[in-house]
């Protein structure tokens, strides 16, 4: 327990990076996914389809793949990152990205048609009609299941620990080798910190699922 | 493809659609180029960095990516063995009528949930002083079983009241209608869930690299460590391409269940389904099978 109120500071320290890591490639990611869900059922077939291939393939890698490459296997090749924190960015944002568009589709696919139709009997073009009609209450369905998967880019985050970043999970790491009696208390207390994101996170996903979803 | 978002485009449309695809192939190529180009010039594409897979070496490489892909599917399977039918137990605590069960429950499984995998196997690891493949598939399968467990909470809550009642009226009691009406349906209205959560195991062994349990990450590592750095991208490569294709594989798979079992829950007994008329665009369980917060509680 001692242990734990000693290295308070590098608690901090490790929670501040990974709100930092978390909410940078949550911002990034947001962006990417929106403009990939929108290539996905954009009239254009070199979109569609590169958007489906980028969905499926980082879908089915692993985040640690995905570290692996950014961290490691990118600087032998000659990408060298002044930060590390750069290549935890790339990777969890690139990874987070195709769930998000994922995510955006299927809120998309959740309009009820008449909508989209109304839109163009009036002569709107596909972005007016996915900028103006769909998208603003694709929103509506798609904020729960975003959230839930900014819960899990926190989570994800812990990945970077091992990539030579030094937020919450790294900072475990370390000091479960700085103090090795007391690795129970230290961990428990990086468990604490991860809670006192992903909880109020969750509650605010139920929060807003029963606020938001609307019965169509 | 049916699309409501836009008109059947007519000629002009067409054609600039056209003239659009072939600048992004172009621009695509064009980025892959360069990135093959800067490959080739730091000799990523000579045959001795790749003889490793081929040459006298062959034998030895294969075999340790064998080890590789055997040690990453058995941590997978032991959890998801144990995972499944501890998430029934722990569903069955969380909607307990009695509060001194539900509600212990429900805080552990917030625990669970929302806790990194990696830190519990790190947690297994350290304190409990396990192996790692023990500290890999017990942090596996505490996570996972909690979601199974969210996953068939949703699919009972999302239950008509009256599949229950009915139970209760005929003299079952509450423990023999959970049991023998509302699991079977809501395990089998929630099984595209089911399965795309266990797609997330399978890539959440992965993790298992980070705690030094050797599965194909760690072992392409060790090789490129034996072999020299020269050898890094095309081992990372192999390895990469490995776990992606098991991965696409699973994944193939849970689609084909999931397809089967809405054709089957259509007949039987109906899902709320929304039709959209994007249907054709792809397989999305959401759109199919709509029960409200239930389509996979987290996504990894």
């Amino acid at each position: 327990m001692d242990a734990v109120i000693a290295s308070l500071p590098q608690y901090w320290d490790g929670f501040l990076r990974t709100l930092y890591l978390s909410v940078i490639s949550g911002i990034i990611a947001l962006i990417v996914g929106t403009i990939l869900a929108a290539m996905r059922v954009s009239p254009v077939a070199a979109l569609r389809g590169f958007s489906t291939f980028y969905v499926e393939v980082a879908r089915n890698t692993p985040l640690t793949i995905i570290f692996f490459f950014a961290a490691i296997v990118l600087p032998r090749l000659g990408v060298k990152f002044e930060q590390f924190e750069v290549a935890a960015i790339i990777a969890l944002s690139s990874y987070t990205a195709a769930f998000i568009a994922e995510a955006v589709r299927s809120g998309v696919n959740s309009v009820p048609v008449g909508q989209a139709e109304a839109a163009r009997s009036i002569g709107m073009t596909f972005i007016q009609v996915l900028g103006f009609i769909v998208l603003p209450q694709a929103v509506r369905t798609v904020i729960p299941p975003l959230i839930n998967i900014l819960i899990a880019l926190v989570k994800n985050s812990s990945v970077a620990g091992a990539f030579f970043v030094l937020e919450l999970f790294g900072y475990g790491r370390k000091l479960s080798n700085d103090y090795g009696d007391q690795v129970l208390w230290i961990l428990l207390g990086v468990a604490f910190f991860y809670l006192l994101i992903t909880v109020p996170l969750g509650l605010l996903a139920h929060f807003v699922e029963r606020k938001v979803a609307i019965a169509r | 493809m049916t699309s409501v978002l836009y008109d059947v485009p007519g000629p002009k449309a067409r054609l600039y659609s056209l003239i659009g695809s072939a600048v992004g192939i172009l621009i695509i190529l064009g980025v892959l180029a360069i990135a093959v180009t800067t490959l080739a010039q730091q000799g990523i594409f000579d045959s001795e960095r790749w003889e490793i897979f081929y040459g006298p070496m062959a034998p030895d490489v294969w075999s340790l990516i064998g080890q590789g892909i055997l040690s990453t599917l058995a941590a997978a399977a032991v959890a998801a063995v144990i995972a499944f039918p501890l998430g029934i137990a722990l569903c069955l605590l969380r909607i307990s009528l009695i509060a001194w069960i539900r509600i212990p429950t429900q805080v552990v499984l917030e625990f669970l949930r929302g806790m990194p995998v990696v830190l519990m196997m790190l947690f297994i690891l350290l304190v409990f002083a396990t192996g790692q493949f023990q500290a890999v598939v017990v942090g596996l399968t505490l996570y996972n079983a909690a979601i199974f467990a969210e996953i068939l909470r949703a699919g009972i809550q999302s239950l008509p009241k009256g599949q229950r009642e009915a139970g209760l009226a005929i003299g079952l009691r509450s423990f023999q209608s959970r049991m023998s009406i509302e699991f079977p349906q809501a395990v089998r209205r929630m099984l595209p869930s089911l399965v795309a959560q266990l797609v997330v195991l399978l890539k959440d062994t992965s993790l298992g690299y980070i705690v030094g349990y050797e599965e194909l990450l760690r072992k392409i590592q060790i090789m490129a460590d034996f072999l020299g750095p020269d050898f890094l991208f095309p081992a990372f490569f192999v390895g990469a391409a490995i776990y992606i294709l098991i991965n696409l594989t699973v994944s193939r798979i849970a689609i084909l269940i999931e397809r089967r079992g809405s054709k089957k829950a259509a007949g039987g007994m109906a899902p709320m389904t929304i039709r959209t008329g994007l249907e054709g665009t792809g397989n999305d369980p959401v759109a199919q099978n709509v029960v409200p917060g239930a389509e996979n509680p987290e996504k990894k």
